[in-house]
């Protein structure tokens, strides 16, 4: 039998410490993610295969077709692979969400005093690492095929962190439709119809200029050719500053969005 | 400072068009247990979804702790602390990494977590299990471990969504006792359950609900002495005595009882114990050969027959076509 005794003494306590500031509760969400990682380390697996096979596919299945040489094209491709696959994983930060956030424990998160969105930006932010094992993943990889970054390991180093930062923001779209749509299958192809269009349509694959004019004018608009304009330019220093700029505008733009739509539907569940 | 640690007016909750909570107003006074009595469907979960800010009313108002529900959530959520009707904890991290997270959570040092987890476990008798994933935990170390995230600082208000369903009896009285204490120190416990029993050991003041609404509302005593005690029911050798006995009854007592031929049983609603004796002893006195007789509580089932006047629909709260 439990004596009630110990339990009366642990009550004695009822002065409750201040609520934790908005960063050690993103934190402390972020800490439960990377515990569930280590429980469960399948979920890995996205951001490890898919770079791997993408990468092998689209370099010697294009590659000899489009510029003659492998080695020649991996160059060109893989900033443009590189952004693909990691905007391609993001989807998943919603499905796991989908299926987080019917579990009880919720509802606790939701009762406690704290700053309501960290229970979505710790989770997002232990996401945001997942992309940068899968950049790490596909670069190193990359460079064992024979890819050369002109601009030097700095370059590669700028240009992952410009694709984190609008990785993150984009997930805020899939964390949306996490918490909106019901079923996980809705959610996947909600999330694949606007994906496989935005990143095929680009300029991931070949300069826009080889296309007829009706496909550049949708290419040219397109927030992915521009994540790739600006991850190409830093990795071979060829571009100007004003494609990176671009870049933080639209991630700006997506989190003033659908962070605060996000959190409404969280709130109004 | 207000007595009331729940106000609640008029509160409706209604889902496309079924009004899961329909009209509900009640007042908890401070420092007891009330228990919110009601079967499966009759609204109690979200009722408590209300009170703890997760859910917004269509209609109504409350005050929890003093707060206004719609204007000072933060505030009501100072002082409450919910434990849902399933897993309120993590199930896939082990029972110390949730209370750790939990105190975190709640504003304690990644130092002071540690310590307070640890109190936590072994005043919960978890120590052995600290380690382990919650989803691999027995029914009562879950309840047990849910309940100890709720108390990681003492809150004035505590929601306990049923609580016991589905515990052994051991684990339930373990929770019992964990209640009480709780009450002791002053917490005010506000917990729903599907057992008369339950409310008739730890609840102060009970509230039943049925379909959205709260049909009655009293003490455990009040409640029982609206429907009576219970029910006697009187087993013999022979349809002989049987039949001897509902003679008996139906003369002394002016009550038909129900008889049950194959069970060669009778069995008759009382109003107060003593005259359950009373019944005893008449038949004893004219010398009618008992095999066996036994009490029972009214059942909720017997409650909702009383208080409703119609048998309770199992489907449980569809109220497409009252
Ligand atoms: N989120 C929801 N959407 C639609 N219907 C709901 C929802 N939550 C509860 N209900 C319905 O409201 C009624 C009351 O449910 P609930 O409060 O969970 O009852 P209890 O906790 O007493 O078993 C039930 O008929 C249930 O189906
Ligand atoms: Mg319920």
């Amino acid at each position: 039998m439990n004596k009630p005794s110990a339990i009366e003494e642990i009550l004695t306590n009822r002065t409750r410490p201040k609520s934790p500031p908005a960063i050690q509760a993103s934190a402390t969400f972020a800490w439960r993610a990377l515990l569930r990682i280590r429980y469960v380390p399948e979920q890995l697996f996205d951001v490890t295969v898919f770079p791997i096979i993408f990468l092998l596919m689209f370099t010697y299945l294009f590659g000899g077709a489009i510029s003659g040489s492998t080695g020649e094209y991996l160059n060109f491709v893989l900033p443009g692979i590189l952004v693909m696959t990691v905007s391609m994983i993001t989807m998943y930060t919603g499905l796991d969400l989908n299926k987080d956030i019917e579990k009880g424990v919720f509802d606790r998160f939701r009762s406690l005093p704290i700053w309501q969105p960290s229970v979505l930006v710790g989770a997002l932010l232990v996401d945001t690492l997942r992309y940068l094992i899968a950049s790490t993943i596909m670069v190193t990889l990359g460079y064992i095929l024979g890819f050369r970054p002109e601009a030097g390991f700095s370059g590669v180093i700028m240009g992952v962190v410009i694709l984190l930062l609008f990785s993150f923001s984009l997930s805020w779209i899939w964390t949306m439709l996490g918490i909106i749509v019901r079923s996980e299958k809705a959610l996947m192809g909600i999330s694949m119809m606007f994906l496989f269009p935005l990143t095929f349509l680009s300029s991931v694959f070949v300069d826009p200029s080889t296309m007829p004019n009706w496909l550049q004018k949708f290419v040219d608009i397109n927030p992915i050719t521009f994540v790739v304009d600006a991850v190409r330019t830093l990795i071979h220093g060829t571009g100007t500053n004003g494609d990176v700029m671009i870049v933080i505008y639209i991630s700006i733009a997506l989190i003033a969005i659908f962070g605060p739509l996000t959190m409404y539907f969280f709130k109004n569940k | 400072m207000t007595t009331y640690a729940v106000e609640a007016t008029d509160l409706v909750k209604i889902f496309g068009k079924h009004r899961a909570v329909d009209g509900i107003s009640l007042k908890v006074p401070k420092g007891i247990v009330y228990g919110f009595l009601g079967p499966n469907g009759a609204g109690k979960t979200t009722m408590i979804r209300m009170l703890a800010t997760l859910l917004k009313p269509n209609e109504g108002h409350a005050k929890v702790m003093g707060y206004d529900l719609g204007k000072e959530a933060d505030k009501v959520r100072h002082s409450i602390s919910l434990t849902g009707q399933f897993a309120s904890v993590d199930e896939e991290l082990s029972g110390r990494e949730n209370l750790i997270f939990i105190s975190r959570l709640v504003g304690y040092s990644r130092k002071q977590a540690k310590l307070r987890a640890d109190e936590l476990l072994h005043a919960f008798q978890l120590e052995d299990v600290a380690k382990r994933q919650v989803k691999k935990y027995s029914g009562g170390m879950r309840r047990r471990i849910d309940i100890a995230a709720s108390i990681v600082t003492s809150p004035e208000l505590l929601f306990l969504d049923e609580p016991t369903t589905g515990l052994d009896p051991r684990s339930r009285n373990q929770v019992w006792d964990i209640v009480k204490a709780l009450v002791k120190n002053g917490t005010t416990v506000f917990l729903t359950t599907q057992y008369l029993e339950e409310a008739d050991q730890l609840a102060d003041l009970i509230g039943v609900i049925d379909r959205g609404k709260l049909i009655a509302e009293g003490t455990s005593k009040e409640l029982k002495s609206s429907i009576g005690a219970g029910s006697l029911t009187v087993h013999f050798d022979d349809s002989e005595e049987l039949k001897k006995a509902q003679n008996i009854f139906i003369s002394q007592f002016e009550q038909e009882p129900d008889i049950n031929e194959q069970d060669i049983s009778l069995t008759v609603m009382i109003k107060e114990h003593a005259k359950a004796a009373k019944a005893i002893g008449e038949l004893a006195n004219t010398n009618v050969q008992i095999k066996d007789f036994s009490m029972s509580q009214p059942s909720l089932d017997e409650v909702f027959l009383t208080l409703t006047g119609n048998v309770q629909d199992q489907e449980g709260g569809d109220s497409t076509n009252e």
